[in-house]
């Protein structure tokens, strides 16, 4: 209700404007038809009345000026009207604040819902998400440098990252008059951090370490910019590669092949490791089977074995018994020769 | 009614009185928005300063919105009221041992100074011009100071301080205060400098490929040893139980192994001359009584 206060009081000009205009189109129809003084008076009059009655008229032809202006009125009225509902209603969405100024004045900040203002000219909304999560890239090539994004680490190496900052506008306000460029000053902070943090290590520290790393430069970007009162919210760094510069990447893969062969090195030397092991367990515990045996009965195993193992060994083998006197072969069993041709008749 | 009547009559005249009011009150009024210092002049001296800077103030509390002035007699010089980033890129840089490096540095200040700023400068955009040198100098002559080791070390956060304390120096007199100076790059410039410190990384790892290969190699060497050893022991602990039984015992393996007794021997292949007198003919022989 309170907002159709100003509508009301424009109403008031609106006629005026719309009377005005007429008015010179009386002006010259009255120069071409009538020169005369007493027209204006009249003309008024008329005037008068067609406003009294809103432009209402069957009257007939001669007034369609009065019902115009009594039309524009209503337009205006509509307009202003329209004007005034679109402008004072805002919607904030679930992630946005409004960030109302009243001539430039900061007033007040709308949470998420419909909200109103005062219409346009006086109050301006501006809505900021503060949900949406924005990213940077960081990565080869800003400029020079073969397209990589190098940074010296502690020991004097060069290391080419590239990272991505995931930032979010954290408050309002802030993020809206603290900075002329936030967007900039979170890059820049940003790759300041790095370029810091990865200083304090050696090459092989910030290969190894990037969780670390990537907390480090999240929790101290965020200690800058709060102290810049930027209204940002820094959600985390990722380091998306993290590699030594092309130009020794050949001696950096003789590194990792060399590796690689170490790795099966060591594999081959665990197998014989294990197998010998296996073997020495299995070789001991047949040993010992035996030996409980044997230690029951020492004399009984002993020739239990060894008939064993020399059946087994004579079975298989031609044999020639030899009286060592006389050197005469006291048994001939079939010689190896004739063994051989009985095989094809088989 | 009678002014009415007069206005209906001239209404151009009419219009033309209308415009010029409202442009002496458009002209008499500001909008002054949070981010922005109004500094008004009268007669092109400085008057006085709408929504100016005030560290101890919040927003909405230092004088944003609606502003008056003088029409025609009062000029508003706009000024930024925000953090502003001045960047400086590409700068070469020797140390005190004459190594060269390459940054690229970013100084924020905001301007709290409108009257000096706009008397020394003239206007918001030329301060960054005039601080641009301002700041490749302070760096120059700090660098200029230090060993190169210094420049590439987490030791360099004094020396930008320094480098921010000499700039804010500098900047007092344009009424702008710096808020910090930071490197947002560090970097050996391309050529030689650059070229032996990718000839020292590839070095250092063609090193380590060798020595990894000696590591590893000395590692599986170890590895074997250690297996030999604890086999050794496995076996020596229980053999050593017996060794008259152990000798007896092997002896009975090695026989089969040699004689050719395993299965994927051909029989005969091995031909054996046995005296009767072999203990394991004792029996064949006949026992002879008294044995």
């Amino acid at each position: 209700m309170r907002d159709e206060v100003p509508g009301t009081v424009l109403n008031e000009g609106g006629p005026w404007g719309g009377s005005g205009g007429s008015d010179g189109e009386d002006r010259k129809k009255r120069g071409q038809a009538r020169p005369g003084a007493a027209g204006p008076s009249a003309l008024d009059a008329l005037l008068r009345r067609g406003r009294a009655r809103f432009g209402g008229g069957g009257d007939g032809d001669g007034f369609e000026v009065p019902r115009l202006g009594g039309l524009w009125r209503w337009v205006l009225l509509a307009l202003v009207v329209l004007w005034i509902g679109l402008t004072s209603t805002h919607t904030i969405g679930a992630h946005e604040r409004g960030v109302v100024t009243r001539f430039g004045k900061y007033i007040a900040t709308l949470d998420p819902g419909t909200r109103w203002t005062l219409p346009a000219p006086i109050d301006t909304v501006t809505k900021v998400d503060v949900d949406k999560t924005e990213y940077l890239d960081i990565a080869a090539g800003g400029d020079g440098q073969s397209g990589e994004n190098l940074i010296l680490t502690r020991d004097q190496n060069l290391i080419n990252l590239a990272y991505s900052v995931r930032w979010s506008r954290r408050d309002a306000e802030q993020y809206m008059f603290e900075l002329q460029n936030p967007e900039e000053t979170i890059r820049e902070v940003a790759e300041s951090v790095m370029r810091d943090v990865v200083a304090r290590q050696t090459f092989d520290q910030v290969m190894t370490g990037q969780k670390q790393i990537q907390q480090e430069v999240a929790e101290r970007a965020q200690d800058l910019l709060d102290s810049y009162h930027a209204g940002v919210l820094i959600q985390g760094v990722t380091i998306k590669t993290a590699k030594a510069p092309d130009a020794v990447a050949s001696a950096v893969s003789d590194v990792v092949v060399a590796r690689q062969k170490v790795q099966a090195s060591i594999q081959a030397a665990q197998n014989y490791a294990s197998q010998i092991t296996v073997k020495a367990q299995r070789e001991a515990a047949q040993f010992d089977g035996f030996y409980i045996q044997y230690k029951a009965a020492p004399e009984v195993t002993r020739r239990r074995l060894y008939y064993e193992t020399m059946e087994r060994v004579l079975a298989k083998s031609d044999k020639v018994i030899v009286e060592p006197r006389n050197v005469v072969p006291y048994m001939v069993p079939p010689p190896a020769a004739p063994a051989a041709t009985q095989e094809p008749a088989k | 009614m009678n002014g009415v009547n007069w206005i209906r009559r001239n209404p151009l005249l009419w219009l033309g009185v209308a415009l010029i009011a409202a442009a002496i009150l458009l002209s008499s009024v500001l909008r002054v928005p949070e981010t922005e210092q109004a500094l008004v002049l009268r007669f092109q001296q400085p008057s006085f300063i709408l929504n100016a800077y005030d560290p101890r103030e919040d927003y909405a509390e230092t004088g944003a919105g609606l502003g008056f002035k003088i029409p025609f007699v009062d000029r508003v010089v706009w000024v930024h009221k925000r953090v502003l980033n001045l960047d400086l890129t590409r700068q070469s840089i020797l140390s005190a041992d004459q190594q060269s490096l390459e940054v690229d540095a970013v100084a924020r200040y905001r301007i709290v100074n409108p009257v000096r700023m706009h008397a020394i400068a003239g206007d918001e955009n030329r301060v960054g011009e005039l601080l641009r040198p301002i700041l490749a100098e302070a760096l120059r002559e700090q660098f200029h100071k230090q060993a190169f080791n210094v420049l590439v070390s987490p030791e360099r956060d004094a020396l930008m301080n320094s480098v921010g304390a000499m700039l804010a120096r500098s900047a007092v007199k344009y009424g702008v205060q710096i808020i910090d100076v930071r490197l947002t790059r560090a970097d050996l410039p391309q050529g030689p400098s650059l070229d032996s410190a990718f000839d020292r990384m590839r070095n250092a790892r063609e090193q380590m490929a060798v020595s990894v290969i000696n590591d590893g190699n000395a590692q599986s060497k170890l590895i074997r040893d250690n297996a030999a050893v604890a086999a050794a022991k496995t076996y020596s602990d229980s053999f050593g139980r017996d060794p008259a039984f152990y000798d007896f015992y092997r002896a009975m393996q090695s026989y089969e192994l040699t004689f050719g007794t395993s299965d994927n021997q051909r029989r005969g292949a091995t031909t054996i001359l046995l005296s009767p007198d072999n203990d394991y003919l004792r029996e064949f022989m006949g026992r002879k009584p008294g044995q």
